[in-house]
């Protein structure tokens, strides 16, 4: 008889923990530095936030240099969303078939335009010689055609300005790979002219007079001192290696999103009290432990997403609550055992040891068919979908045993002869 | 509470309610939502003093912007939902700026624009998902009544069982397709996840029946199958009521004073339990009846 007070207090030590560490009474006092170094973390749906999807055009990139030049437009990326100030943004890569993805979060960010057009903003650098051709009309015509050297070669660049006209001029520095194809371009180009392009226009074109080693070169074109500097800003953040599309995106307002945080806890809350009254009306003694149990359920749970920094999301929020809802199959499954138990003409304490027995298998079963298909939606992948069905599953699995656990060890203790 | 007596009752019911919502489904149809075809789903509040009609906005849009297939549903607040085809993020801060011009105090609400590509992606995502669902519930079932049972064959169990889900998965439709009738709901994800957890409930609350009836007809060999079920249905009817009932609880909070965007999805999710708790009690264990009968 020692065992269930044990466990009880067990549980009352274990959820005493659990409220400080999802309140905010977390904030302060010992508990502190955890609920801090620990934050609820939130999607992008609660607290506003855009959600962007690139296709990366791979056309120019060999196939087998296809992976690293994701790897380095992801690093681009984060570098100029951190230069906009956004915390954390998250960046992820997908594979898709035969293309190539990105998907940028940017969560909490005011002027999302803005950070799209920073983003997307290519100064996509490269060199091109001269190439003639023979046109139709059998004319002799010079065009510029792209080499292997681009702004991924950059190692840094600086703005300097022009000996002679003072006009303002960009240095750049190439890595040792971007230096010998270099030098191998300026060998190859002697007596002729080598463009310069930025985003597809030409912005000079100066004519090579000897081979250049080293890896360094002067671009100097007509821009304004505060165009060089946002450009080089720019080239030392990285300038993207592959062209990036924005094929899709989702913006929600700062305003719909804590509207929607706000509602749904507050729908949360409710839904969680009404089910406590009704149980307790319902199965009055037993019903009383039943709701214990559940808010206990919900402030496990809500630990558990916490502590596993989830990103909680509008529709995980809706995975919850519905899970709050179906918590309490669990004890109605055991108590309408156990009243049939005495009615049969069990003892009290028998009916609810044999109760929590037989019902074992109808818990387990009825909650079988949501956990198959919270698994089949998590793989579903559309962030909605996932959100929702992570909180859902986890939460029917860990309500099989929280009601159990907890309602069984209450009445144990609380119920005699 | 002699409940098998009225089977006719029940059938007729059901029968109406899927026949109409058949109807309701060709005649409506159902609208696939941007994330399946492609579009952009575009939300504004336009706070000025004018009164403004989805009327004078669309020819907006129609004559100005020159977007053609534009769909506008007035929300609460001055808020508009406007519906239309995919577009750049040039032609978004164009538009938007032009709307600006135009109305005065505009304020974003949500923006979402979904290329072809992903759409497609999604569609076959989704269909993969029902299938896949579908695939799961099915082997379960086979495996909850692998135990053949006299006097109804273990098969039947399976099958009336899956009958049960259409018919609830049916009408659920119906009333989807009713919503995107009447409040210009489209048939998005949110919406198959909703009837793929109807589905999930609906199979789960038919089995807690079919096993009750299972296990009294191994302990009451002999008796009459009508009062097995009968007994039975009624021993579990506490159980399937409450069970339901909770859910349909916390989905009606969620339903009054949750957020907007789920209110659609909390009402299809919570009319899906109620229709699958009836026909747990109502249909399926009926059907059991008449099933052995051929």
């Amino acid at each position: 008889m020692r065992k269930p007070i044990i466990i009880l207090i067990a549980i009352i030590i274990v959820s005493a923990v659990a409220v400080v560490f999802i309140t905010p009474i977390g904030l302060i006092g010992p508990m502190g530095s955890i609920s801090h170094t620990l934050p609820w973390r939130l999607g992008l749906d609660l607290i506003g936030g855009a959600h962007l999807i690139y296709e990366v055009d791979m056309s120019k990139v060999s196939s087998g240099e296809r992976n690293s030049a994701v790897a380095g437009l992801r690093d681009v990326i984060e570098k100029r969303v951190n230069l906009f100030g956004v915390s954390e943004p998250l960046i992820n890569s997908a594979k898709e078939g035969d293309s190539y993805r990105l998907i940028v979060e940017l969560a909490g960010i005011k002027d999302v335009s803005e950070a799209v057009k920073e983003i997307g903003s290519t100064p996509l650098l490269d060199f091109r010689e001269i190439l003639e051709i023979n046109s139709s009309s059998g004319e002799e015509q010079q065009v510029f055609m792209p080499t292997n050297l681009t702004g991924r070669y950059i190692k840094s660049a600086s703005v300097a300005s022009d000996n002679i006209t003072n006009q303002p001029s960009i240095s750049v520095e190439f890595n040792d790979e971007g230096a010998k194809i270099f030098e191998e371009l300026t060998e190859r180009n002697v007596g002729k002219p080598l463009g310069i392009f930025l985003d597809n226009n030409e912005i000079s074109a100066p004519v090579v007079r000897e081979k250049i080693s080293g890896g360094k070169a002067q671009i100097s074109g007509q821009f304004t001192k505060n165009e060089a500097i946002q450009l080089v800003s720019r080239f030392n953040a990285g300038a993207l290696p592959a062209p990036i599309n924005l094929e899709s995106q989702q913006l929600i307002g700062a305003s719909l999103g804590s509207e929607s945080l706000q509602k749904a806890i507050y729908a949360g809350i409710i839904g969680t009290i009404i089910v406590m009254i009704f149980m307790i009306i319902y199965y009055r003694f037993f019903g009383f432990f039943a709701a214990i149990a559940l808010l206990l359920y919900t402030i496990l749970t809500l630990s558990f997403f916490k502590a596993s920094s989830m990103t909680i999301t509008l529709s995980g929020i809706a995975g919850f609550i519905l899970s709050i809802g179906m918590a309490v199959d669990a004890n109605i499954l055991i108590f309408e055992r156990v009243k049939e138990e005495i009615k049969n003409g069990a003892s009290k304490l028998v009916a609810i040891e044999e109760g929590f027995k037989r019902a074992w298998p109808s818990i387990r079963d009825s909650n079988i068919s949501t956990i198959i298909t919270a698994f089949i939606l998590y793989y579903f992948t559309s962030s909605f979908v996932k959100g929702f069905a992570l909180t859902l599953g986890i939460g029917v699995v860990i309500s099989m045993f929280s009601a159990i656990i907890t309602t069984r060890t209450l009445l144990r203790i609380f119920v005699r002869k | 509470m002699d409940i098998i007596k009225y089977r006719n009752i029940y059938f007729s019911v059901s029968g109406i309610l899927i026949f109409v919502s058949i109807v309701a489904l060709v005649v409506f149809g159902i609208r696939l939502g941007i994330d399946f075809t492609g579009g952009t789903l575009w939300q504004l509040r336009l706070t000025n003093d004018q009164q403004l009609t989805a009327d004078s906005i669309k020819s907006f849009f129609e004559n100005e912007l020159k977007i053609e297939n534009i769909t506008i549903y007035p929300a609460e607040n001055g808020n508009f939902l406007f519906r239309f085809n995919n577009i750049s993020e040039e032609q978004h801060q164009e538009y938007l700026g032009k709307l600006k011009e135009k109305f005065g105090e505009t304020e974003e609400i949500s923006y979402e624009t979904i290329g072809p590509a992903i759409g497609g992606e999604l569609k076959t995502k989704a269909v993969l998902a029902v299938i896949l669902v579908l695939l799961g519930i099915s082997l379960y079932v086979a495996y909850a009544f692998r135990k053949v049972s006299y006097p109804v064959k273990s098969y039947k169990y399976g099958i009336i069982t899956l009958v049960t889900l259409f018919h609830d998965v049916v009408i659920s439709a119906g009333i989807l397709s009713f919503l995107s009738w009447r409040y210009g709901i489209d048939f998005d994800t949110k919406y198959v996840v909703a009837l793929l957890v109807i589905l999930g409930f609906s199979v789960h609350d038919t089995i807690v029946v079919f096993d009750r009836i299972r296990e009294n007809l191994l302990v009451g060999r002999g008796k009459d199958l009508l009062i097995v079920i009968n007994s039975s249905v009624n021993q579990t009817i506490a159980r399937s009521i409450n069970t339901s009932l909770t859910l349909v609880l916390v989905l009606l909070a969620l339903f009054l004073f949750g957020p907007e965007s789920l209110k659609y999805f909390v009402l299809v999710i919570m009319a899906g339990t109620i229709i699958g708790t009836y026909s747990s009690i109502f249909i399926a264990s009926p059907l059991l009846l008449t099933a052995k009968g051929k």
